[in-house]
């Protein structure tokens, strides 16, 4: 079947100036959020934790807060959009139109990348500004922020699609999504964890797109980059099937 | 032979133990002003939805100008506007940006799209609200708003559903003579309504649903004057008419009393005068008789008030 571009397009847009609209809150909140815990982690933690050879903590903790801002900026996008949507109404709009699920989805997770992204650069243009840090790997930095910006995006998509109100949506952003960033070693080189934790971060996806985005910084990371980006390449092809899936059968969205 | 606009056939709906829709089958013929009557849960709106691809039915198909609304859903949703019963908002934008994007989804940009749009709101008088966001216009201009929405890539097939509900007298006036145009100008139009007067005055056809079987299909002056009653409003010249008083006989035909007097209903093939003897037998004064055919409203109770 031909796509419909100018629709998928016309969505994307819709979803980018939406979020561009509330700038405040969608972007620059995030950002001083993750300067905040700049400031506090790296003033108190710093002379206490080991990193990598050669790094203060702080410039340890840069990419790890940037991923970090991606991920649940991207998670919140396309969450937020598709409950508001549900709770107007106006998701009936694009139901309405010729618009496929696949191009839905591209839609929503287009735009939760642009968002990631954006709140992402914000992060590290202070993180530049106040710390001496290097690209190593600018492909590798690029590659990783895109895809679990997509990942995010998608698995927020998953959530708002599940969800029947904001409760639902707050229960699996603070019991699964804050968890599972927390502990996927944006503040901390799994190395410095005992051995439980170590082996449990191993069954965090969110560890591979930390680790495989910090790489790209230091040429250095927890496990090899190759597997990390596998181990990424495969949840973003879990979450894009079952996303494809619920939407080709309209599930919680045509009855 | 003409498609048809929508054709439904064996459209069966269930949701656990209820059936919303018993294998409903019907056309409506293009360009036709068409009426979906039925009583709360009747299942109208169930049977829209599954045109509009927004309820999938159990079993069956549904086809808008020969596109099946699943196998074929982009053809038949360029080709069909549904304005929905309930209100809808979007904090984000305003109503010019609204219609832009909602063209956009059909693949629809540039000048004569901004042209269209732009008389469209003309024509619903939303000119001076195109900046606005929606939750600063009244109830009827959002009605307003949705049926631009739905009109925004000029669908052949409009569906309202329950467009005036809760919508005052001068906008409804504004909708009906909107919609009369949209119909002179070929459009098929499928309007669900409670106001049974409005359906008798528009529709050319109507179909009326019950516990989501299909109770009637036929032209609206067809389903009227097939009805087995005709009524009569008799008149007397005393307002001390009891009604309690009346005999036995008369007290089952007994429909209604008001300032206008007592309305009586009668199968069409029963002569006047013995009701006049019976009237006169029981001591009431007769001033005036007037005799009609039922009303669609009439009608519709008798069809939907029936026992299943």
């Amino acid at each position: 079947m031909q796509m419909n571009w100018i629709g998928c397009w016309a969505l994307f847009m819709k979803e980018v100036r939406r979020f561009y609209s509330v700038a405040v809150q969608t972007i620059f909140a995030p950002v001083v959020a993750s300067l905040l815990y700049l400031l506090i982690f790296g003033q108190v933690i710093e002379a206490r934790m080991d990193v990598y050879t050669g790094l203060s903590y702080s410039q340890f903790i840069i990419p790890g807060l940037v991923m970090m801002t991606i991920l649940q900026n991207a998670f919140s996008n396309t969450s937020s959009s598709l409950i508001q949507s549900k709770m107007h109404g106006n998701l009936t709009f694009v139901m309405l139109s010729p618009i496929s699920p696949l191009e839905l989805y591209l839609a929503f997770v287009g735009a939760s990348i642009i968002r990631g992204l954006a709140v992402g650069v914000g992060v590290l243009v202070v993180g530049i500004l106040g710390f001496d840090i290097t690209w190593q790997s600018p492909m590798w930095i690029l590659l990783f922020a895109i895809l679990s910006a997509a990942i995010m995006g998608g698995v927020g998509m998953l959530a708002g699609i599940l969800a029947d109100k904001y409760d639902h949506l707050a229960a699996f952003q603070n019991f699964i999504i804050i968890p599972l960033t927390f502990l996927s070693g944006v503040f901390y080189s799994i190395h410095a964890l005992p051995e439980f934790w170590q082996v449990f971060s191993h069954f965090n996806p969110f560890f591979y797109m930390v680790d495989g985005f910090r790489f790209g910084f230091f040429n250095q990371s927890d496990v090899s980059v190759g597997f990390s980006l596998t181990v990424t390449l495969l949840f973003f092809v879990v979450v894009t099937a079952i996303n494809l899936i619920l939407l080709y059968k309209g599930v919680k969205i045509r009855h | 032979m003409l498609t048809p606009a929508v054709s439904f056939q064996a459209v069966h709906k269930q949701y656990g133990d209820l059936s919303a829709l018993k294998s409903i089958s019907f056309d409506v013929r293009p360009g036709c002003f068409f009426g979906l009557l039925g009583p709360n849960g009747a299942g109208k709106s169930t049977l829209i939805n599954t045109m509009a691809g927004l309820v999938k039915p159990t079993s069956g198909s549904i086809h808008v100008n020969g596109h099946d609304v699943i196998k074929d859903y982009r053809q038949a949703r360029r080709t069909l506007g549904v304005v929905p019963q309930e209100l809808i908002s979007d904090p984000f934008f305003s109503i010019k940006d609204l219609l832009t994007i909602q063209g956009g989804y059909f693949g629809l940009k540039g000048p004569a799209q901004s042209k269209w749009i732009d008389e469209l709101l003309e024509r619903l008088a939303l000119s001076d609200k195109r900046d606005a966001l929606t939750h600063e216009l009244s109830g009827g201009m959002k009605r307003r708003v949705l049926i631009a929405m739905a009109l925004v890539h000029q669908p052949q097939v409009l569906v309202l559903d329950e467009p005036t509900a809760g919508v005052d007298v001068d906008l409804r006036k504004t909708l009906w003579e909107f919609t009369k145009d949209l119909h002179k100008k070929g459009h098929t139009i499928i309007l669900t309504t409670h106001y049974l007067e409005e359906a008798e005055a528009l529709c050319e056809e109507v179909a009326i649903l019950k516990s989501g079987n299909l109770k009637a299909l036929e032209t609206t002056s067809e389903l009227i004057s097939r009805h087995r009653y005709r009524y009569l409003r008799v008149t007397p010249s005393s307002s001390l008419f009891d009604v309690n008083q009346l005999p036995e006989v008369l007290r089952d035909l007994y429909v209604e009393q008001d300032a206008n007097g007592v309305l009586f209903k009668l199968e069409k093939d029963m002569p006047l005068n013995p009701m006049l003897g019976w009237l006169a037998n029981a001591g009431f004064d007769v001033q005036d008789v007037t005799s009609r055919n039922a009303t669609l409203e009439e009608v519709f109770l008798d069809l939907t008030g029936e026992a299943e």
